[in-house]
């Protein structure tokens, strides 16, 4: 024989998938959302998203290089997902400065201080948009009407998100019933025809992403699925006590960020987790928090701290929710 | 309606090239090599001496207490020596050297190849036949027969469960015994269901294997409550366990027999071996072997003697190609990597596989990414990833709590890892740690 043989312990055959594969497809799967984006909001949407992406790749290899000393694996992908995610959360008329520290802050105090990818207990997106939520609370605030300035960044003409709208009015003791002339129809809310973060208004693209994430089986149907439902049946309860000041289990599962957070945000592998029954207890978490800072909270939206606060209980979750062991049953006879 | 086992699992590409092979006599070798220990449990002792002749099939070395088995020889000739020789394993183990002369068979052996279907023994000898005729398991875990047939005072079999699964890629072993040597296996499971005292049997085989269902049961018609199941493929279905779970839904227990649920479980090939053993008296000296690659030449189903060089098989099915990484005994899921050809083919060794140099090498690894994907393939529940990381911290009392002994090695995590983490090499090395703990804590102080 020529050549030496290989040895190893078995197994000698390894499956297809990758850590880059599956970011890749979840690159993929955003790409309506970006898409739609760029229709409904337009070059706001581009320049967001390109110095988010930019800033934390370049962000995670200065840090590997030049900090950490480790080798660069910002081939992996994860980095441009952190950027994508972050970028979809934030209005498209954020100045341009403040997305860079958003990202500088998601991939450094998110993600690297941790050790980098796979053991930062928090989603670094989420880290980067709370980060800037709290820091610039004016300007990730005022987001732009759909369609209407398609051509404008920084100067884009703004509104209320209907979430916003509906804070607001009920908060100045007005009905749900006086508010309807202001928010977009049940249909308009499905395509995303409305203000809200550059990547959460159109639930039909994000769906789709959804549909393509299960198919290439990067994620299971068990966190989207009991966050949305969670949200549907508690709010749902809330409407049917009182329809006058509870708006409709339909429009908050269109509205916000909920979409989003459900399909792309909490199901980050990383942070969400291990077993299935962990996966659903996690996303009911989420799913009542959420309902509870929509409907009795300060903010509009809660989406994003609802999955950072089940994110600092993945640990627990994953001690407590274990697998069914094989074998475990009662003893036959 | 095709069965299979609930939790985990993995589907790897087939493979099957080997398959249209119709099963061939290998040359005999012009020696031999047969190790002593080819078989789960305490090494044979020999009972022959450097220098004496033996025919093929004569006892050369004798189990050596109950979990052990005998060891015969595979062609007749001259001791030439008894010494240490690397076995498949990589180890080095004693084994008994013989020098080819002919191929006189032991008077004894009956072979003729007419169909024996009269089962003239009774239960008590015929175990203690299958012990003296080496018969152990040939599914790969080479467990001596005899100590499984033996049902423990207090439990009882109920229902025997035949293995036809061959759930490894690439093997087709099993499958072209079950075409070819359809009568013969189903005379081999009277015989164990005699053994045994159980009515019930089932026949497990995964539905890549039509025509391997459809020839068993039209024999199992002939007799009376065996049942042949098709199975949905899915690997490691030919676990014993979850074989098992698949057929009558029962799990073993943790730490447990199969005969804690009722079942005892044979492979095809073992079934035949028994009907060889019983009805034709005939040690366990020759078993069919894959011989298998993409490069290559003729992917084939060798009838080959015990103690045979690889290198013989891979010469008989066209040489070895140039792009040869790595050769493994076995398939390539639980198989093990030869370090040279050189190696005798034992009991246990159901297949030899060819894989090019592109395929040998393993993947950069890289972190994890806690995508969970290794807790949800692991057909015993266990967490790979929590396992792998449990044993790199030498966390052993934990490793123990979460369960690292049940693990039955199937490589399913490592397999599916996207971030090509070597859980596996790390779950063994912690079940070894383990074990070491437990069996110590077992000895009296």
């Amino acid at each position: 024989m020529s050549q030496l043989l290989t040895i190893s312990p078995s197994p000698h055959v390894f499956g297809q998938k990758t850590v880059k594969s599956l970011m890749t497809g979840v690159i993929i799967a955003l790409i309506p959302t970006f898409l739609m984006s760029v229709f409904i909001f337009g070059i706001g949407t581009l320049i967001v998203t390109s110095v988010a992406v930019v800033t934390c790749v370049l962000t995670e290899y200065l840090i590997q290089k030049y900090l950490m000393h480790t080798e660069t694996r910002i081939g992996d992908g994860s980095a441009i997902v952190t950027g994508l995610l972050l970028a979809f959360n934030l209005p498209s008329n954020l100045p341009w400065w403040i997305i860079i520290l958003g990202s500088v802050f998601a991939i450094g105090i998110g993600k690297m201080v941790y050790g980098g990818l796979g053991n930062n207990p928090f989603n670094p997106a989420i880290v980067g948009r709370v980060f800037l939520l709290i820091s610039f609370p004016v300007q990730m605030t005022s987001w732009p009407l759909p369609i209407a300035s398609r051509m404008q960044y920084v100067n884009a003409i703004t509104g209320a998100t209907p979430l916003g709208i509906m804070k607001e009015g009920l908060r100045n003791g007005e009905a749900l019933t006086d508010l309807s002339g202001q928010i977009p129809g049940h249909m308009e809310l499905f395509l995303g025809h409305m203000s809200g973060s550059l990547g959460e208004v159109s639930a039909i693209a994000l769906l789709l992403g959804f549909v393509w994430l299960l198919y290439k089986r990067i994620i299971t149907w068990h966190i989207p699925v009991v966050i949305i439902a969670t949200v549907f049946s508690f709010t749902g309860i809330l409407w049917l006590i009182d329809p006058v000041h509870n708006a409709s289990p339909v429009f908050h599962i269109l509205t916000g960020g909920l979409m989003i957070g459900a399909i792309f945000m909490a199901t980050d592998l990383v942070t969400s987790p291990m077993t299935k029954a962990g996966m659903i207890l996690y996303a009911l978490g989420i799913g009542i928090i959420t309902v509870v800072i929509r409907v009795f909270g300060a903010y509009p939206e809660g989406v994003s701290f609802a999955i950072l606060i089940m994110n600092a209980f993945v640990p627990l979750i994953n001690r407590t929710m274990k697998p069914k062991r094989f074998g475990k049953e009662v003893k036959y006879g | 309606m095709l069965y299979t086992f609930s939790k985990g699992g993995i589907h790897p590409p087939e493979h099957k090239i080997s398959s249209d092979s119709r099963i061939r006599d290998l040359q005999i070798p012009a020696s031999v090599v047969i190790p002593l220990s080819q078989h789960l449990g305490a090494p044979a002792r020999p009972v022959v001496n450097k220098g004496d002749v033996v025919k093929t099939g004569q006892l050369i070395a004798k189990g050596d207490g109950f979990v052990s088995s005998n060891v015969h020889a595979s062609v007749s000739g001259k001791i030439v020596k008894i010494d240490k020789a690397v076995d498949l394993s990589g180890y080095q183990r004693p084994a008994v050297f013989i020098e080819t002369a002919d191929d006189e068979w032991d008077e004894t052996i009956d072979r003729n190849p007419a169909l024996a279907t009269v089962i003239s023994l009774e239960s008590h000898d015929i175990i203690s036949r299958i012990g003296e005729m080496g018969v152990v398991g040939l599914g790969g875990a080479t467990f001596p027969s005899h100590v499984k047939l033996s049902v423990p005072r207090g439990k009882k079999a109920e229902v025997l469960i035949i293995n036809g699964v061959e759930c490894e890629p690439y093997l087709t072993s099993d499958h072209a015994l079950m075409i070819e040597k359809g009568e013969e296996i189903m005379m081999g499971i009277q015989i164990l269901r005699k053994a045994l005292g159980v009515e019930k049997v089932i026949v497990g085989i995964e539905n890549n294997k039509p025509d391997a269902i459809r020839n068993l049961s039209v024999i199992a018609k002939k007799y009376q409550a065996v049942k042949v199941a098709g199975l949905k493929v899915k690997y490691p279905q030919g676990g014993e366990k979850q074989l098992i779970k698949a057929l009558i839904n029962r799990e073993v227990p943790s730490g447990g027999l199969p005969v804690d649920v009722g079942a005892v479980a044979f492979n095809v090939g073992t079934a035949f071996a028994v009907y060889e053993a019983i009805q034709k008296n005939k040690p366990l000296f020759e078993r069919i072997v894959t011989v298998t690659g993409k490069s290559l030449k003729k992917p084939s189903n060798f009838r080959v003697r015990i103690g045979t060089p690889v290198s013989a098989l891979i010469e008989a099915a066209g040489g070895l190609p140039e792009d040869t990484g790595k050769i493994i005994a076995g398939g390539p899921m639980m198989g093990k990597a030869l370090a040279s050809t050189d190696v005798p083919v034992v009991k246990g060794c159901s297949g030899i596989l060819l894989l090019p140099e592109n395929e040998s090498k393993r993947n950069r690894i890289e972190p994890c990414i806690r995508c969970s994907k290794c807790v949800s393939v692991c057909p015993m529940g266990l967490e790979p990833y929590l396992l792998m990381s449990l044993s790199q911290k030498d966390m052993f009392d934990r490793l123990e709590e979460e369960k690292v002994m049940d693990c039955i090695e199937c490589g399913s995590c490592s397999y599916t890892c996207p971030a090509k983490r070597p859980l596996l090499d790390y779950i063994r090395l912690g079940k070894a740690r383990v074990g070491k703990i437990i069996r110590s804590r077992k000895k009296p102080a």
